[in-house]
């Protein structure tokens, strides 16, 4: 198999939903274990996935979501994220994977750079302690393109 | 490394084969000096291979034999990919 080209991937995670969060993780990690740089830049809603108070409480989304197979009207129902959400964090969990908390853990120790965003930080009127010690720092989106320094760089908006 | 049978990629396709002689000629090929720590790695991954238990970063985290950071340093480029190649066994299947 040809290795591959990506020296580094940058991710913006600006949704809290549990598959859009998983989808970055996943990828972080994933690009890690192949010897490639990852970092992750949380904005907006994405913020709830490093807010120490939210981070354990994410929901999959019933709602405005096709793939579920349930009419929209029914995924409204109280409860319904709730199980919805419990389902699969138990077929998550057969997979062996890390709840989030957990998650942000491996992903730091394996060298994931993890940064907030500074607008959304302000915006969402939260401070420093709100977020994980394991954050990195808080940038502008300007910041985070200047960790783009060398080829084969990729960014990618989740 | 004549008699040993690997596959494309570099993995041994045969765990019999593997000595710790072999272990040490695909280190060098990953450039990397193996160390008592790096052996425990390698017998480590072993044993989870003899129980037929799946690795993942995470049984990593858990295994009480090393951490991540750690592993991080002793095998760059991949930790779970080239450690598991100078261990003679196959690369992990898992995304996690």
């Amino acid at each position: 198999m040809p290795k591959t080209n990506v020296k580094k991937m940058l991710f913006i995670l600006s949704k809290a939903t549990i598959e859009n969060v998983y989808a970055a993780f996943i990828m972080a990690n994933g690009a890690r274990m192949e010897g490639i740089e990852a970092e992750i830049f949380f904005t907006f809603f994405g913020l709830e996935a490093i807010n120490k108070e939210k981070l354990e409480h994410l929901h999959v989304a019933t709602v405005g979501n096709p793939a579920m197979h349930m009419p929209t009207m029914l995924g409204g129902l109280p409860g319904m994220e709730a199980l919805a959400t419990k389902m699969m964090k138990k077929e998550m969990e057969k997979l062996d994977m890390p709840p989030i908390g957990e998650f942000l853990e491996i992903l730091s120790d394996s060298g994931v750079k993890l940064w907030a965003c500074k607008l959304a930080v302000d915006m969402f009127h939260l401070k420093k302690e709100d977020l994980i010690d394991d954050i990195d720092g808080i940038l502008t989106i300007g910041d985070f393109y200047n960790r783009a320094t060398e080829e084969n760089t990729h960014m990618l908006f989740v | 490394m004549e008699n040993v049978n690997r596959n494309e990629e570099g993995y041994l396709t045969d765990f019999s084969q593997w000595t710790k002689d072999v272990g040490n000629k695909i280190a060098k090929e990953q450039e990397i000096n193996m160390t008592d720590k790096h052996w425990e790695v390698v017998d480590f991954l072993q044993q989870k291979h003899k129980n037929e238990e799946a690795l993942s970063i995470r049984g990593i985290k858990k295994s009480g034999v090393i951490n991540i950071k750690e592993l991080y340093d002793l095998f760059p480029g991949g930790p779970l990919k080239v450690s598991t190649k100078i261990a003679g066994i196959p690369k992990p299947k898992s995304c996690i």
